[in-house]
C-alpha cells in the first residue's frame, strides 16, 4: 500500500473518522509490513489491539439453574414431610393396641390377684429392710464417737485457761 | 429457556465482556468473577432475554455498569485491585523485546486513560463496534464516542512518541 494513503487514513484514524473497514486496512499494514521509523508508535498500537482481540475468557460459569432446582427440592421436602407424619399416625395406632392388656370381669377374681401381686412386692420389699438392719449397729457406732465432742471441749476449756 | 440455548446466545460475546472488563479493572481475576456475575445476572432473567433487542450490547452495558460500581465501591474501601499478572520476558531478540516493550507501553498508558475513553478504545480498536453501537452501550451520543475516541488515540500515541524518544531528543 502507498505510504502517502496509509498517512491520509492515520489523520483520519487519530480524528476518529475511520469506517471500520479502514481501520481493518491499518492493522494489517501495521502488522505484517515494515513500517517507516516515523510510525513505528502506531505498529505498537496496532499490534496491542490485535494482541488483545484473543484474549479469551477460560473460567467457568456456574449455571444451575436454582430456580428450577428450589421447585424440586420444595415439594420433595413437603413430600417427606407427608411422609413422615403418616408413619407416625400409624406407628401410635399400634402401640395404643398393645398397651391395652386385657382386664377380669369377675371382681373377686380381680381382688385375688391384686391381693397376691401386692403380697409378693410388700415380701421383696421386707427383705430390702432386713438389709437395712445392719445401718443400726452403724450408728451405735458413731454415737460413741460423739463422746469425742466432749473431750474436745475439754480441752479447749484447758487451752483457754 | 435451557442451559444450552442459553450459552449459545451467551458464548459469542463473553470474550468480549470479559474483556471490557479486564480493561477497567486491570486484574485478570477480578475480570473473571465480574464476567461470571454479569453472565449469572444474565441467567437469572433468562426470562426476559427475548425481550431485549440486542442482548450483546445489553449485556456491555450491563458489565460496564458493573464494573464502574466495583470500582467505586473499592475507592470507597480506600483499596486498590491488586493484579498479579506478570508475564515472563523470556525473549531473546533485542527487536523483539523492543516491539514487546512498546506494546506493554500501550497497556500501560491505557491504564492511565480515564474510565470513558478505556471503554471507548476497547469498544471500537479492539471489540469493533460500530459508533452507534458504543452510543448504546455507553449511553453516549455518537459525536460524544467520536471525540473520547480520537482523544484517547492522540493519547495514547503521543504518551508512545514520548517514551520512545525519552533521553533523545
Amino acid at each position: 500500500m502507498v505510504l502517502n494513503n496509509i498517512e491520509k487514513l492515520l489523520e483520519k484514524y487519530d480524528n476518529g473518522e475511520t469506517t471500520l473497514q479502514e481501520e481493518q486496512q491499518l492493522k494489517h499494514y501495521f502488522t505484517n509490513e515494515t513500517v517507516p521509523p516515523h510510525l513505528e508508535s502506531y505498529k505498537a498500537m496496532f499490534t496491542y489491539f490485535l494482541v488483545n482481540e484473543k484474549e479469551q475468557f477460560t473460567k467457568d460459569v456456574p449455571l444451575q439453574s436454582k430456580r428450577s432446582v428450589s421447585f424440586y427440592t420444595k415439594w420433595i421436602s413437603v413430600a417427606a414431610v407427608a411422609v413422615l407424619l403418616i408413619g407416625f399416625y400409624f406407628k401410635s395406632n399400634v402401640f395404643q393396641q398393645q398397651d391395652d392388656l386385657g382386664t377380669y370381669d369377675d371382681p373377686k377374681v380381680a381382688y385375688n390377684q391384686l391381693v397376691q401381686s401386692l403380697e409378693l412386692i410388700s415380701s421383696n420389699f421386707n427383705k430390702g429392710t432386713e438389709k437395712l438392719e445392719y445401718l443400726n449397729t452403724y450408728n451405735k457406732g458413731v454415737s460413741k464417737v460423739g463422746y469425742l465432742n466432749e473431750m474436745d471441749k475439754t480441752t479447749s476449756l484447758i487451752f483457754k485457761k | 429457556m435451557n442451559q444450552n440455548e442459553f450459552l449459545n446466545i451467551v458464548m459469542p460475546f463473553k470474550d468480549k465482556v470479559f474483556r471490557l472488563a479486564k480493561r477497567l479493572l486491570v486484574s485478570t481475576e477480578e475480570a473473571e468473577d465480574a464476567t461470571q456475575e454479569v453472565l449469572i445476572k444474565l441467567w437469572k432473567n433468562k426470562a426476559k432475554i427475548e425481550s431485549y433487542n440486542n442482548v450483546e450490547a445489553f449485556s456491555m452495558t450491563m458489565t460496564k455498569n458493573f464494573c464502574l460500581d466495583k470500582l467505586k465501591s473499592k475507592q470507597a474501601q480506600n483499596l486498590k485491585i491488586v493484579h498479579s499478572n506478570y508475564k515472563d520476558h523470556n525473549v531473546s531478540l533485542q527487536k523483539e523485546i523492543e516491539v514487546n516493550d512498546s506494546v506493554n507501553w500501550v497497556s500501560k498508558i491505557i491504564e492511565e486513560l480515564p474510565e470513558q475513553q478505556k471503554m471507548v478504545i476497547q469498544l471500537r480498536d479492539i471489540e469493533q463496534y460500530d459508533y452507534d453501537e458504543i452510543a448504546k452501550m455507553l449511553n453516549m451520543n455518537n459525536t460524544a464516542v467520536r471525540v473520547a475516541l480520537s482523544r484517547a488515540r492522540k493519547a495514547i500515541r503521543e504518551k508512545l512518541t514520548n517514551t520512545h524518544n525519552y533521553g533523545i531528543k
